[in-house]
């Protein structure tokens, strides 16, 4: 076999031996693109799978861990929630808009056919520092993608009618050739009703439901699965062509005929297209699998049995049939206007046998494709960087003015207002959102009219969080933290964390620093999950986000994004991230005296341009204390805050902007150690939150009694002004909108100029 | 009192709709498919948000060619009521149902948020329990909200007290500043020359229940029922 043919389906010639080893004969070019899809980094995780068995995935509340498209937990004793994220990094450079769009699609899809009806997404994004543009050689300006990002996410949930509620969006020059673009959904379903990508019984048919199939997105898998180089515009044609209207009559088609209980099985067809989609669910029905391609429907003239194979159109579904369902399915789906065919069936030989017009053009073992995929013990090393950012004496910094550092901090992108981002996103349709975007969590009380129906009183929240600096300078602790802050803004919501999914964006693995990152952070990972006590459920593992350049290779920061859920017993009793009421009294627990560590702050990077310093271990009692204290008092506490992008005095500031009223504070802070430090460290584990006067003493005993710190700090006002006391002196004394406009204007006016 | 909810491939606000009557208000209501047109049995039909058809065409130009489109001109005419939600007011102006078009807002982009608005008449059976001038909230979401109508019938509109809702700032004041998508005098809602057929782009049945921030949208529901 020619090289040049191998690469095309980035397989290598060690990979290519071991093919013709399991299947005793040389593979035919369609053959070969099977493997060369399920084979590929994005498919088959080949190089990150012995990292992911770290993760703890089992408690009682589990109902499906990792294996399936999503993770699914109990809420309570009738209803479930399912849950994932996915990434969509690689198509979303190419083309932003059909890049993100086909990413929200793709994770709805997951989330439908666990039989769940999808009622949120949220989106982490990454792009790089808009203020570079116009500066860079080889990599596209950042702007434009922000807005095409943006618009795509938009158009796609927007239309499907599934809010997104939430996310977070970063801003690092590191991210500008490779900006992530991590989709989250989760659905609502009884939890005795839940699909698998799976048969039943032999002989049952294989209906795909939805869009036609086309020429996009072929290869679209081994696309993700290369980092970028000067040819990367060559392969626009591989990003996949989404439509919402179709995805969201899709969601209607296939939740009738879960009702109805007229389908087996359910699996979207996501990377690798049809003979991803058909072999994964022979393999997971230890069953094969018999596909006759002239039986799907096409949108195209004179497609070739190898691409109709590939192609990763969108909006499409499998279903397993018994035979006497197969017409009702059939009906059911022309009823919604989509395309519907019987393309195959379940049979006894676990091989999948693909016939196109009487002539069988693929005969190959799903073990082999599925199963027996390369796993690459890939070499580690400590990277050399790591002793050069470690080498950092925060003392010998210069110290700033106060006020304009608060300033700057307020308007750098990563921290300012992300409004321009979550206007344009329908964040309310479903009218289950409680806690809209701007705040730590997102809240959802959960109902539905039909299909399915659900009347709870509980309600659940939903985080999403990563700071890929602190993973770069300490891919243990970083990977800890991610977790830790995940989990801790759905604690202080008021609700229990019941599980995490996490998509694990990474530079190119064949680098061995950056394989040793990897196995770093997920060990740190697994370490907090463990000790917080939420399994990871589900996720996706995005690797190559490099980018090849003249002068060198750009790798991402590592980049774990988490999202975690969590369970409130009744929503209405919900914490909010806001301060509430004036004249309400602010207090911060946690670790309070604790000498503060600017290491990997947006405070070091946006005022002296740095990414350095050691990462601490955080304290997990520390931190159990914490939630413990928000759990026992949550009738007390008015709202919580913690402390993380831009520190202590953003964490204080924060709540005040509302977005119907900014409030006014009076701040107090004692402190032995650099003003500096102690207003802008994100290291230690505090939280800010406000109460009523009168219950203040009660929860300062409260405090005591946990053996948590607490203090006083503060005042919320009923005027527009902002006056900040350290040790006495007064440092700040103007009007608190000047923060906010800061705040406010820091993201839109370089989006919007 | 019977309710209906139209639901056309693409709508996305008619579980929300169906809701909020069936739950909240605790009336009568089915959902009605695109291609049905016996709907002699409602009362009031509501017309509600989504993308029917996928906005394909023109945001409604699809859905005012189908058998219930159709069917809800004679239903009007028999001086039944007819409410249109965002995307259900954009079906209901290309229906002919009601004046004006709905262009692309005017920043070009969709706009999700809470917004205020001011009655300007409270005379009708879409807004008998708020008063002339009160300042509401309700949320907005939408790419195609900036209504347009030529200087003619807008004369008339206003004559009429066709003129239902206006975009203003929490004081009431109608401006540019308050004007979320470019709107002809921030016109947010308006109805037919009968004032029976409304048609309006702020979601009502998305602020029904303080839970959810605002329950102003129930006073305009609560008024179709003293019909």
């Amino acid at each position: 076999m020619e090289e040049k043919l191998l690469k095309a389906h980035g397989l290598n010639v060690e990979e290519y031996k071991r093919i013709v080893e399991l299947i005793g004969r040389e593979p035919n070019e369609i053959e070969l693109g099977i493997f060369g899809a399920l084979w590929s980094e994005h498919c088959s995780y080949k190089s990150s799978k012995p990292y992911l068995k770290v993760f703890p995935t089992k408690a009682d509340w589990v109902i499906q861990g990792p294996g399936e498209n999503a993770g699914v937990v109990e809420i309570d004793d009738k209803y479930a929630v399912a849950f994932k994220i996915e990434s969509h990094n690689h198509p979303s450079y190419i083309e932003p808009f059909h890049g993100a769009a086909t990413g929200v699609g793709g994770i709805i899809r997951d989330i439908l056919s666990m039989g769940a009806r999808p009622i949120a997404l949220m989106d982490s994004l990454r792009f790089g520092d808009i203020r570079k543009d116009g500066t860079r050689k080889g990599i596209k300006d950042t702007k434009p993608i922000v807005k095409r990002v943006v618009e795509g996410i938009g158009f796609y949930g927007n239309c499907i009618g599934v809010p997104t509620v939430g996310g977070e969006t970063v801003f690092d020059e590191v991210y500008a050739g490779n900006p992530l673009v991590n989709a989250f959904c989760l659905g609502v379903l009884e939890k005795d009703k839940m699909y698998r990508a799976r048969a039943t019984e032999i002989g049952q048919k294989m209906i795909m439901v939805g869009s036609s199939t086309g020429r996009d997105g072929i290869h679209g898998a081994t696309m993700a699965s290369a980092e970028f180089s000067s040819e990367t515009e060559s392969k626009r044609p591989n990003v996949q062509i989404g439509d919402p209207f179709f995805g969201k009559r899709l969601i209607e088609c296939t939740l009738e005929v879960m009702e109805k209980g007229l389908i087996e099985g359910c699996q979207d067809f996501g990377a690798a297209g049809l003979a991803g989609s058909t072999s994964e669910f022979g393999a997971k029905s230890s069953m094969g699998v018999r596909v006759y391609l002239e039986n799907v429907p096409l949108r195209e003239e004179n497609m070739t049995p190898y691409e109709i194979l590939l192609s990763e159109s969108q909006e499409r579904m499998l279903y397993s049939v018994k035979d006497e369902n197969v017409e009702e399915v059939l009906n059911i789906a022309k009823k919604h206007g989509l395309e519907a065919a019987v393309i195959g069936e379940t049979t006894d030989t676990r091989r999948i046998e693909v016939f196109y017009k009487g002539e069988k053009v693929a005969d190959l073992p799903i073990s082999a494709i599925v199963d027996d995929a390369p796993v690459y013990n890939r070499p580690v090393k400590e990277p050399e960087y790591l002793k050069e950012v470690k080498n950092f004496d925060q003392n010998s910094l210069s110290k700033p003015d106060i006020r304009e550092a608060i300033l700057k901090v307020l308007a750098s992108p990563t921290v300012a207002n992300k409004e321009w981002i979550y206007t344009q996103y329908d964040h309310e349709v479903g009218t289950n959102t409680v806690f809209k975007p701007g705040s730590d969590a997102a809240v959802l009380r959960l109902k539905w009219v039909v299909r399915p129906q659900v009347h709870t009183k509980k309600g659940i929240a939903i985080a999403s969080d990563c700071d890929g600096k602190k993973v770069y300078l300490d891919p243990y602790e970083g990977g800890k933290r991610t977790v830790l802050e995940a989990v801790r803004n759905v604690y202080i919501s008021g609700a229990k964390p019941l599980a995490i999914t996490d998509c694990l964006n990474w530079g190119n693995p064949e680098n061995p620093e950056i394989m040793w990152q990897f196995k770093m952070a997920t060990q740190g990972m697994a370490d907090a999950c463990r000790e917080l006590n939420v399994p990871v459920i589900s996720g996706n593992v995005s690797l190559y986000n490099e980018t090849v350049l003249e002068e060198g290779r750009l790798n991402v920061y590592p980049t774990p994004t988490t999202v975690a859920v969590g369970v409130i017993d009744e929503v209405e009793k919900a914490i909010p991230s806001h301060y509430q009421h004036e004249g309400d009294i602010i207090l911060i627990i946690g670790e309070l005296t604790k000498e503060p560590n600017i290491a990997g702050s947006e405070y070091l990077k946006e005022i002296h341009g740095l990414v350095k310093g050691n990462i601490t271990a955080p304290d997990f009692n520390v931190e159990k204390k914490v939630m413990n204290f928000i759990h026992t008092n949550r009738d007390k506490i008015k709202s919580a805050h913690d402390v993380s992008d831009g520190g202590l005095i953003v964490a204080l500031l924060e709540p005040a902007f509302r977005k119907d009223k900014v409030l006014g504070l009076e701040i107090n802070i004692d402190t032995p150690y650099r003003e500096d430090f102690e207003l802008f460290d994100e290291l230690r584990s505090i939280v800010v939150i406000s109460a009523k006067e009168e219950d203040v003493e009660r929860l300062i005993n409260s405090a005591k009694q946990l053996e948590l710190e607490i203090k006083q700090v503060g005042k919320v006002l009923n005027k527009d002004k902002l006056v900040l006391n350290i040790n006495g002196n007064k440092v700040i004394d103007e009007p608190i909108s000047v923060f906010y406009n800061s705040w406010n204007e820091g993201l839109r006016r370089l989006l919007e100029v | 009192m019977k309710f209906g909810v139209a639901v056309y491939p693409g709508s996305n606000c008619d579980y929300d709709t169906y809701y909020v009557i069936r739950d909240i208000l605790k009336k009568d209501v089915d959902f009605i498919d695109y291609r049905q047109t016996d709907i002699d049995k409602f009362d009031c039909i509501i017309v509600p948000g989504g993308f029917s058809f996928g906005d394909y065409l023109r945001p409604g130009a699809l859905a005012s060619h189908t058998p219930l489109t159709y069917a809800l001109r004679d239903f009007a005419e028999k001086d039944k009521f007819v409410v249109g939600i965002c995307n259900g007011f954009q079906i209901l102006t290309e229906a002919h149902l009601l004046p004006g078009v709905l262009l692309p807002n005017s920043h070009g982009k969709f706009v999700c948020k809470h917004q205020f608005l001011r009655v300007e008449n409270d005379k009708t059976a879409f807004t008998n329990k708020l008063s002339k001038g009160q300042v509401v909230k309700l949320p907005i979401a939408h790419h195609d909200g900036n209504y347009f109508v030529d200087e003619d019938t807008l004369k008339q509109m206003e004559e009429n007290g066709q003129i239902i809702l206006r975009y203003c700032d929490e004081n009431g004041n109608v401006s540019d500043e308050s004007n979320p998508n470019g709107s002809i005098l921030n016109i947010a809602g308006v109805s037919n020359k009968n004032k029976n057929v409304f048609g309006l782009m702020p979601h009502p049945e998305r602020a029904c229940e303080s839970l959810l921030g605002s329950e102003d949208g129930l006073l305009f529901l609560k008024s179709l029922l003293e019909i």
